[in-house]
């Protein structure tokens, strides 16, 4: 059965994130990420950033919401029960403080089989309120048997 | 100036994730997939126990390289691209280990992985960081 290809080029509704102090400190304690621009409002001010600020990886925290409706959308049809998640790219740019409203944007970017398993690769791209953007990452699912 | 040149060790990075760490990044990242916090439920889909997040060692990897060349600052690193491959699960030590590609000017590439034991959790994996 050739792969469905139908959901390439498709883009789904942008979500908005709300970055806050508390989120950034839970998401840092469990990674031990021990700086305190990430707990200390004195400290992340005194480094030059407008208030809390994330670690890098916090960017998986506010594209989640953007990725999951294309995840699951039967159009794109991705069987669950064999899907794994094969690579991760995330390109920085502006970091993400508390209290920044940050929109992410989903597109399937493509959808390709290899050696009878499945591709499945989506773009999010993450903006903040003054229109910068903060992240861009890209998300390869492999779907083992297509 | 970064006084890294190509070919330097990355400060490894070593951390046993508790058994109830999974529950914790669910917590914090917002992805409670069972087969993460769940192990009856995993192996009912046939894998060991429940696993660890894939984005979890990822993260991981990311402070590996941020703390061991950017002393941390969360604007140093760039960009990250990984491999997720063997499944990697909780109460074993993840190891992060790396060494230094390229540099050029501020600019380090450096290639790193993540494993337990024999099991490399995360392969070819890359980062870009200006320092």
């Amino acid at each position: 059965m050739a792969i469905k290809t139908d959901a390439v080029g498709k883009s789904w509704p942008s979500t908005t994130y709300q970055v806050g102090r508390e989120k950034i400190r839970e998401y840092a304690t469990v990674l031990g990420i021990e700086n305190p621009v990430h707990y200390d409002v004195g400290a992340a001010r005194e480094a030059g950033f407008r208030d809390v600020v994330a670690p890098p990886m916090f960017a998986v925290v506010y594209s989640m919401h953007a990725l999951a409706p294309a995840m699951f959308d039967p159009e794109v049809g991705m069987n669950f029960a064999t899907m794994v998640h094969g690579g991760q790219t995330f390109e920085w740019d502006e970091p993400a403080c508390s209290g920044d409203e940050i929109t992410t944007t989903a597109k399937c970017v493509s959808i390709e089989e290899k050696l009878g398993n499945g591709f499945y690769v989506f773009e999010t791209t993450s903006v903040n309120g003054a229109g910068a953007e903060v992240v861009r990452g890209t998300w390869t699912n492999i779907v083992r048997g297509v | 100036m970064a006084d890294w040149k190509a070919g330097d060790a990355v400060p490894e990075l070593r951390v046993t994730p508790d058994k109830y760490l999974t529950n914790r990044y669910a917590g914090a990242s917002g992805d409670f997939n069972p087969i993460h916090i769940d192990a009856d439920f995993a192996k009912s889909v046939g894998l060991p126990s429940n696993i660890l997040h894939g984005l979890y060692s990822m993260g991981l990897v990311a402070k590996a390289a941020a703390q061991g060349l950017g002393d941390g600052d969360p604007r140093a690193l760039k960009k990250l691209t990984v491999q997720f491959r063997g499944m990697g699960l909780p109460e074993q030590e993840i190891v992060v280990t790396g060494s230094v590609k390229e540099v050029e000017g501020d600019r380090v590439t450096v290639d790193l992985e993540a494993a337990q034991g024999d099991n490399r959790i995360i392969r070819n994996a890359r980062a870009e960081l200006e320092l």
